[in-house]
């Protein structure tokens, strides 16, 4: 395992997170807000390392690894160290992330392609739905379903979560970033 | 989404927890699954009908400590397997010393017999069904603990898969050793084995599925 920091700077970042999660814990938000804020650039310096060169996949991550420490809380033991924890969860998310970049990645380059060709010509108006489409195709499958389930096809969040394996909470995320995503590709051009 | 927001956003939701919730859910969708596993063993199967005779002799008793052990251990396991950063090694090779433990008695036992009555030891008169019994029983604590294990975290789903399968057909053998007419070593270490690496194998591959958050 890749090692991030020294020992005395890991041991002192162990006691200051597990502290502020304890309290956390306990209802206070204050020490909830500072230990997310600390894991998060923690999390960006980990999954940093392991993913270089993809800075947007890395806040993703990090993102992604905040949203399932706090669905999972439950799951830490305030008798044991935090550190493992929270990097078994970076480690799982993090393979997740790469199995679904892996099994995305052909594709996803073929649409990029295509998307930047087409930029270049000028676009029909009336053509919305195959422009709709194509920019759809440009986004990750997390983001791409969700929005094609819930927006279009008008199933609830819940129906979309079981479709596409996603949790209810991963549906809703991928429903806000996939619609900003969007609205960044089309933005400048409009 | 801005990293500051989403953090906003969860700070809102509230952060207080109660982290021994995850501990009292397992324990009591064990218990379910025991309780469901026995009653079903019970009103088909039926104790051994010399359950007062059988329990005066000491081979029973290893029986019985010999599945309880798996089972503690098994059920252990499958329990931090949900936790992430929890070690599972120390009970894997317990486990491992468990059943490494029976073979060495079952050894003995085939060491010490005549060559004709070696067959019986291992073959008993149950070979067929106990396995395929065993794995049954273990179906409804099996569901028990995939079903706490959905609120926990695996950060191995097959290994999780592996575990709980392991720790459900390890509580199956548990119960059905109370109906279990065989008794000799080389037949417990072989048949109950097997028998346990059946939902062992059908939750490794299932824990994929299931445990997937």
């Amino acid at each position: 395992m890749l090692r991030i920091s020294t020992k005395p700077a890991y041991d002192a970042r162990e006691a200051r997170l597990r502290a502020l999660m304890v309290a956390a814990l306990a209802g206070d938000a204050t020490a909830y807000r500072a230990f997310l804020r600390e894991l998060a650039a923690h999390l960006r310096r980990f999954l940093g390392k392991r993913l270089q060169g993809r800075p947007d996949d890395v806040e993703d991550l990090v993102q992604e690894c905040l949203i399932a420490v706090h669905d999972k809380r439950q799951t830490y033991d305030p008798s044991q160290p935090l550190t493992p924890w929270v990097h078994a969860i970076g480690c799982y998310k993090l393979a997740d992330h790469l199995r679904r970049s892996a099994a995305g990645g052909i594709a996803r380059s073929d649409f990029d392609d295509e998307a930047d060709e087409a930029a270049s010509h000028a676009r029909d108006a009336a053509d919305a739905a195959r422009d709709l489409a194509k920019l759809l195709a440009r986004l990750p499958d997390r983001q791409r379903l969700p929005i094609l389930h819930v927006k279009l096809h008008g199933l609830s969040v819940a129906e979309a979560a079981g479709m596409t394996g996603l949790s209810v909470s991963a549906v809703k995320i991928g429903i806000h970033r996939g619609l900003k995503a969007l609205a960044a590709m089309v933005g400048p051009r409009a | 989404m801005k990293t500051d927001a989403l953090i906003d956003a969860i700070v809102a939701s509230g952060g207080a927890a109660q982290t021994r919730s995850v501990r009292r859910r397992y324990a009591v969708m064990l218990a379910v699954g025991t309780v469901v596993t026995a009653l079903v063993a019970m009103s088909t199967l039926g104790p051994r009908h010399d359950f007062a005779y059988a329990i005066a002799l000491p081979m029973f008793w290893i029986k019985l400590g010999f599945v309880a052990s798996l089972a503690i251990l098994g059920t252990l396991g499958a329990f931090r397997s949900g936790l992430p950063g929890r070690r599972v090694s120390a009970l894997l090779i317990g486990i491992v010393a468990v059943v490494g433990g029976i073979w060495i008695v079952a050894i003995a036992a085939l060491v010490e017999s005549t060559p004709v009555a070696r067959g019986a030891l291992l073959l008993g008169d149950t070979w067929r069904t106990c396995p395929w019994l065993v794995g049954g029983l273990s179906i409804p604590v099996f569901v028990a603990i995939a079903s706490a294990m959905r609120r926990m975290a695996p950060t191995h789903p097959h290994r999780a898969g592996a575990l709980a399968g392991f720790a459900s057909g390890a509580t199956a053998a548990l119960v059905y050793a109370f109906h279990c007419p065989e008794l000799a070593a080389p037949f417990i270490g072989t048949w109950y084995v097997l028998g346990m690496l059946v939902p062992t194998l059908a939750g490794a591959v299932l824990g994929a599925r299931l445990f997937r958050w």
